[in-house]
């Protein structure tokens, strides 16, 4: 099961919206910066294929500028 | 590792997510995951507990989630003054090192070159005996302690009762030695009274940010995001002046690099211009200052047994502008490689008598050959402008250390100090016999070791036991190529008191279990003047023990028990009440226990229960007595001083042979040097080791490129590490850049020795080094 973060870079002025997309898709926790234009995104997903759907997802948004993958985590489902 | 939380997948979850953070704190300086605090944080019924983070200097207050016995999650304290709910990478992880499976739990002494883990009972009763026989057989000077800025105030106290008032050596210095003794030696010079005059407030109001030499994105990036606020908010400006650009350098309004030592000379022409401008604030200078001269060319402190003393001289305002000639912009500009137009701004900045300046600094002045000068000379410009002591206006010492000021300066634990004063003033020495119970003969007037001589003297053979906490010599001190030989020696017995094994404790003959800071209640004095307490949160693995606990075991081992009548359950509120004793007054009161329980510290000096926010001014201060709006009271006639002090090169300076200057630092990633950071999964996979960091252009030069393994050489010794370039830090042309965090890339076995003549603390900013492929 993929645990996997990424760095959201917002376009100008779209934090907020993006903040708000992010939070409505239910595999994804996101930690927004206080004082800068970025998000930190977890998602936790049943397999690569569900991960790989949910990256097209997010990237199609209208308020993400950037998103870079920095780790990722694969784990028993059972765990 | 991490093992409290119930859930491994959650785990790997908080991992995931800090991984991202700390990768964004590399790239963004001062940024802040507040929300952090919530997320990631298990359900259930978390006990939050109260306390100050355990990295640097700034005290964040933060919150420990504590269940079923178990730290399980950090977050800032919104109730804290300090930092507001904010925290930096190393703050919010640090409790995950606690549990790393080589923790230290138990007493380990060494037999037949492997070590046996012994009952801590026993190792107590080895260490006390082997110390009493030491000294029966070779003398009290022979015996030394070498403790540390993390030390707790209950912990730093005890040792030097111990070892000053027990014992009466004053074979006692700290690693605070390393980071602050020229801040002390500036402060005790200019001010005679040690620590900034201002507080963490001065943010909210300055107009203008000085760093000088301070890569506060990194190492105090707390601190750095407050200042970005205000830059954001109402356009308060950041100078960075330093001799490398930095995460700091490319957040600031105006980025300045000098020639490294070259500091002293565009301090002085910054004088220079004030003078030369009439930007003088005549009216306070008449009032509140003094000019002196001390002794030139004093020398490096290279070689064993240096001694030095200044001797002050006064002047007046018209030699010291006549000293001020050899400043002009335009002659320092020819070696400081700052442009005469940059020295003019700077100077412009302070000469505005409508804007408020606060200068920060931190190790870039205070590891310097001539650290205490030029810490004088930061306070000249802010007194020749009257620009000190007000909101928003003042210079400020940063400490690096959580407890620097609180413990090693406060309480005293360098060779030199009492809990109040100094070891050569009498009043002091009868003062701390008092409050000890012992005879005033018993504490000795002479300073002996400061930090580094005490290693020489282990290498010499004059010191044959020493006992070390919280402290990693062996990674930290300068020269390290001879210090570790010289620990190794059969001629002295080392005990190492520590929490995780380190290259220090690799060469001890008895390792004892320290309690990390939260399963141990006690105190840190923070940057600000603030002390902050806290009570044990969790049980400490197997036999781990607080330090001052052991030290107490061991005096009463010795036969010093009635001395230490402290309860093993209530030990460090019995040692904060008495300590109290010596700071009693209006000029340092201490907040009483009840109140740093209640509350997230509180600044000193404590007067009729309220902090002192702003020393020496008459508005915010109820020491000052001299019916004038400012009284700088630790000088007996209530004047500051103006030092005149010149520029003098470096002890080691690029030569033929050896055409790079090492300049040796922090990252955000690591504490120090690494023992407990390197343990935290995310901090260490964010960066795994060291690195030389070298303008491309030398890179080009050598033919080598960016992760290719150099050599770095000194007449010292060498250390290999992969080269970075155009990566963090971008070093000026002809320097190298090395942090010292990996214990397995030791830079300090290159570095030099030099020290300040007066604080004798080491400069680990400035040697020569030649590169090569390695």
């Amino acid at each position: 099961m993929p645990i996997t973060s990424y760095l959201a870079h917002p376009q100008e002025g779209k934090k907020s919206e993006l903040l708000k997309a992010l939070t409505s898709f239910k595999d994804c926790e996101v930690i927004p910066a206080e004082n800068e234009d970025i998000l930190v995104v977890v998602t936790e997903t049943r397999d690569t294929e569900e991960e790989n759907n949910l990256k097209d997802k997010i990237e199609t948004l209208n308020s993400l500028k950037l998103l870079v993958l920095v780790s990722g985590f694969n784990t028993p489902q059972n765990d | 590792m991490y093992t409290s939380l119930t859930n491994r997948r959650h785990f790997i979850k908080k991992m995931a997510a800090a991984a991202a953070m700390t990768a964004a704190a590399t790239m963004f300086p001062g940024i802040i995951f507040a929300s952090e605090q919530e997320a990631g944080i298990p359900n259930g019924n978390l006990d939050w507990k109260k306390g100050p983070c355990r990295f640097c200097g700034v005290g964040c207050g933060i919150l420990v989630g504590v269940e079923n016995g178990k730290a399980v999650a950090v977050k800032g304290d919104p109730n804290s003054s300090v930092n507001k709910g904010l925290l930096c990478v190393k703050g919010y992880h640090q409790t995950m090192c606690i549990q790393a499976k080589d923790r230290l739990t138990h007493a380990l002494v060494k037999k037949n070159g492997t070590y046996v883990k012994i009952p801590i009972s026993e190792a107590l009763d080895i260490v006390a005996s082997k110390m009493k026989e030491t000294i029966e057989t070779h003398g009290k000077d022979s015996v030394a302690m070498y403790t540390s800025g993390q030390s707790t105030i209950p912990e730093g106290y005890v040792a030097s009762k111990f070892m000053k008032g027990a014992i009466g050596t004053n074979n006692l210095d700290c690693n605070a030695r390393l980071c602050m003794a020229s801040a002390v030696a500036g402060f005790l010079t200019t001010f005679g009274a040690d620590e900034p005059m201002g507080c963490y407030e001065d943010f909210d109001y300055a107009d203008y940010y000085v760093t000088w030499g301070n890569n506060m994105a990194e190492m105090h990036p707390v601190l750095f995001s407050r200042m970005l606020e205000q830059k954001n908010k109402r356009g308060a400006k950041i100078i960075d002046f330093a001799t490398r650009t930095t995460r700091s350098s490319t957040a600031s309004d105006k980025s300045i690099l000098f020639e490294p030592q070259t500091d002293l000379a565009v301090g002085n022409a910054i004088c220079y211009e004030i003078v030369n401008n009439g930007w003088v604030n005549k009216s306070f200078i008449e009032k509140h200052c003094n000019f002196s001269k001390g002794l030139t060319k004093m020398g490096y402190g290279v070689e064993d047994k240096y001694k030095f003393t200044d001797k002050p001289t006064k002047i007046d305002f018209n030699q010291y502008k006549a000293f001020l000639e050899d400043y002009t912009p335009e002659k320092v500009a020819k070696y400081s490689k700052v442009s005469v137009k940059d020295i003019k701004y700077l100077a412009s900045i302070f000469g505005d008598p409508n804007k408020k300046v606060m200068s920060l600094w931190c190790m870039g002045v205070n590891q310097h050959t001539r650290g205490t000068w030029m810490n004088n000379i930061i306070y000249n410009i802010h007194l020749l402008t009257g620009k000190i002591s007000q909101p928003g206006n003042g210079p400020f010492s940063l400490t690096g250390q959580p407890s620097a000021c609180g413990t090693a300066r406060e309480v005293g634990t360098f060779t030199h100090k009492l809990p109040k004063g100094v070891v050569m003033n009498e009043k002091h020495r009868a003062l701390a016999a008092k409050i000890w119970k012992v005879p005033v003969e018993r504490i000795p007037s002479k300073p002996t070791y400061h930090a580094t001589e005490m290693f020489r003297a282990v290498d010499r053979g004059n010191i044959k036991f020493i006992w070390t906490q919280a402290v990693n010599p062996l990674v930290s001190l300068p020269k390290t190529s001879r210090f570790r030989p010289g620990m190794e020696k059969k001629s002295c017995f080392v005990v190492v008191s520590d929490v995780f094994p380190t290259p220090t404790s690799d060469v001890a003959d008895v390792i004892l279990p320290a309690s990390w800071h939260i399963e141990k209640s006690g105190l840190y004095g923070n940057s600000e003047r603030r002390t902050q307490h806290w009570n044990k949160m969790v049980e400490g693995p197997g036999e781990t023990t607080p330090d001052a606990w052991m030290f107490i075991e061991v005096a009463k081992r010795m036969g010093y028990g009635d001395l230490f009548p402290y309860s093993k359950e209530n030990h460090v509120e019995e040692i904060y009440n008495e300590y109290r004793q010596f700071h009693e007054g209006k000029k340092h009161g201490m907040a009483p226990l009840e109140v740093l329980k209640e509350q997230s510290g509180a600044i000193w000096p404590y007067v009729d229960g309220k902090s002192t926010q702003w020393r020496f001014n008459a508005a915010h201060d109820p020491a000052c007595s001299n019916g004038e709006d400012f009284h700088f009271y630790g000088k007996p006639d209530g004047k500051a001083v103006i030092w005149q002090r010149p520029y003098e090169p470096a002890a080691e300076s690029p030569d033929t042979a050896y055409p790079f200057w090492l300049n040796t630092g922090r990252v955000i990633e690591h504490w120090h040097t690494g023992s407990m950071t390197r343990r935290i999964p995310v901090l260490h996979k964010a960066m795994p080791n060291a690195y030389a960091e070298l303008h491309p252009k030398d890179a080009k030069a050598l033919g080598i490129r960016n992760g290719e393994n150099i050599r770095v050489s000194s007449r010292r010794g060498s250390c290999v590490l992969p080269a970075s370039i155009n990566e963090r830090g971008l070093p000026t042309q002809g320097q190298v850049f090395v942090p010292f965090f990996d214990e397995n890339m030791l830079i300090n076995d290159v570095t030099l020795d030099a020290f300040c003549p007066i604080s004798k603390e080491p400069d680990y900013k400035k040697c020569a080094v030649k590169i090569e492929k390695a």
